[in-house]
């Protein structure tokens, strides 16, 4: 794929922090990355490799210190660009708005009328089975549906690019696969790229068209798998044979790496 | 109301009482104190004469002044003080040790260099608060999570607005805490400043009155002062509940 056709491309990407004893920590990178659009991208790494990091660069939180990155064919360094979304692991609700203002909140910036702002934040909230909680506070709520109000406050802005950071690190294994089954839905609904990182291999074999496999720190790229599963699916896809094929390749690139991580490495 | 609530309102009643009953059998002489009902009834006739309502009015608003400059100075300094670690770090010694100072020692420096107007003592009341305003916002900034400030640049909030849309409403019931404080020591500051450093409010009547054994003037003024000061107070810390209640907290 030409750089120019893709929706997200990184070129080169490196990322190095100053270091606590003065030197250079070289974090990620060089990474090169294209996402067609529309695509369901996942990275799996082992801890600390950079994966976070990356969603960052890409978010425009912080600038790369070498190479570019490109969405939708404009620049990204270190500027929030209009039209991404980000959902982390660590609970981003504002306590001291309610679930209907915490979504509210995401059309902050938006040019639309109050009236169809009113409406659209009511649709969403509908759409994650929150309206019954619209006037609720985030400490009322369990960890997942806090995680709904996130990825409503989120979709409400309706992002052609989604970054998901873990968003369901903090969560339990069946909540876990139920939300997966839910950005599926709101994956095929919004038509949006979606870029994931997770650190859980059955996670990302579920959910992703394709998967690119991280090293150790710094992060680089060793391996990318084509899932092919149909557009429309759910969780029900792990009983199929090729879901356990698919994590197997994962931990056969992956189990090296995250031996390095704890100092087993031979 | 509930059993504790019961039990803090009878035990502030049988202090009231004991008072009452020392001042009736002579334990207490009555040009020390006048006994609890004769102060209320002194409190009263204050109010209705209106006698004391340019003094009383004089110390309310310059204490309002005073912690209203409080709490904006305190609050946009804390805000600011929050992004300069290194001026932050200069300034803590400064913050830890403040009210370990006897401000009140410099009294005659105080009416050297500032006479006797409104203006010192609404300083010395604003000198007084603004420190708790300014050391409890920074300990309410410090706890703003990382990922709400990540979450609000994704929405595109500018530095000002992630400091007063997400960070000072987060610090908010830390704020309170202040804002409870510096309620309390700009009244010490302004009562203290007309004490020794005015010719009219309630410090001042309350210190006059003394000097010339007026009992009937002196407890029912300090009752109203102690009655204001406990208000307001009440007042922030049900806000501050109401806030915290709403994190469950």
């Amino acid at each position: 794929m030409s750089q120019a056709s893709a929706h997200v491309s990184l070129r080169g990407v490196t990322k190095t922090f100053p270091s606590a004893a003065g030197g250079e920590l070289h974090a990620l990178g060089p990474v090169d990355l294209d996402l067609r659009r529309g695509e369901f991208l996942a990275v799996v790494g082992p801890s600390g490799c950079g994966k976070s990091t990356l969603l960052e660069l890409i978010a425009g939180l912080s600038p790369p210190t070498a190479g570019t990155i490109e969405f939708e064919g404009r620049r990204i360094a270190g500027d929030i660009p209009d039209g991404i979304g980000v959902v982390f692991q660590e609970d981003a609700c504002f306590p001291w708005l309610s679930v209907e203002a915490n979504v509210a909140f995401g059309l902050r910036k938006s040019a639309i009328e109050p009236a169809a702002k009113t409406k659209r934040v009511r649709e969403v909230i509908e759409l994650m089975g929150l309206t019954d909680f619209a006037k609720s506070y985030p400490a009322q709520l369990s960890g997942g549906m806090r995680q709904r109000v996130c990825i409503a406050r989120t979709l409400v802005k309706e992002p052609r690019l989604i970054l998901l950071d873990e968003p369901f690190g903090a969560l339990d294994q069946q909540t876990r696969l139920l939300m997966g089954d839910e950005v599926l839905k709101l994956w095929r609904q919004t038509g949006a790229t979606v870029f994931l990182i997770t650190h859980a291999l059955d996670e990302a074999a579920m959910l992703a068209d394709r998967i690119a496999v991280m090293s150790a720190r710094p992060g680089r790229l060793i391996d990318a798998v084509e899932t092919n599963w149909p557009r429309e699916r759910d969780s029900r896809i792990v009983e199929r044979p090729e879901f356990g094929v698919i994590t197997a390749r994962l931990w056969k690139s992956l189990r090296e790496e995250s031996l390095k991580t704890i100092g087993r490495a031979k | 109301m509930t059993r504790v609530a019961l039990y803090r309102v009878l035990v502030i009643l049988a202090a009231v009482l004991l008072l009452e009953l020392l001042c009736a059998i002579g334990v207490i002489d009555r040009i020390t104190m006048q006994p609890p009902h004769l102060i209320l009834r002194d409190l009263g006739r204050i109010l209705i004469s209106g006698k004391q309502n340019a003094a009383i009015l004089k110390t309310m608003t310059n204490a309002s002044i005073a912690f209203s400059l409080a709490l904006l100075v305190g609050i946009a300094t804390a805000a600011v003080l929050h992004g300069y670690r290194a001026l932050r770090e200069t300034l803590d010694p400064l913050f830890a040790t403040y009210y370990a100072i006897p401000v009140f020692a410099f009294y005659p420096l105080l009416i050297v260099l500032f006479g006797l107007g409104d203006a010192p003592q609404i300083g010395i009341g604003f000198m007084l608060g603004v420190v708790a305003v300014i050391v409890n916002t920074l300990n309410g900034l410090d706890r703003v999570p990382r990922v709400l400030r990540k979450a609000a640049l994704i929405e595109r909030l500018g530095a000002a607005e992630v400091a007063l849309k997400v960070a000072l409403p987060y610090a908010a019931p830390y704020v309170l805490t202040g804002a409870k404080f510096a309620v309390a020591y700009t009244l010490i500051g302004i009562i203290g400043a007309e004490f020794i450093m005015s010719r009219g409010g309630m410090g001042y009547e309350i210190s006059f009155a003394y000097n010339n054994f007026d009992n009937a003037t002196m407890y029912p003024l300090i009752v109203l002062i102690l009655a204001v000061s406990i208000s307001i107070n009440t007042a922030l810390s049900w806000w501050e509940k109401r806030l915290l209640a709403r994190r469950g907290l």
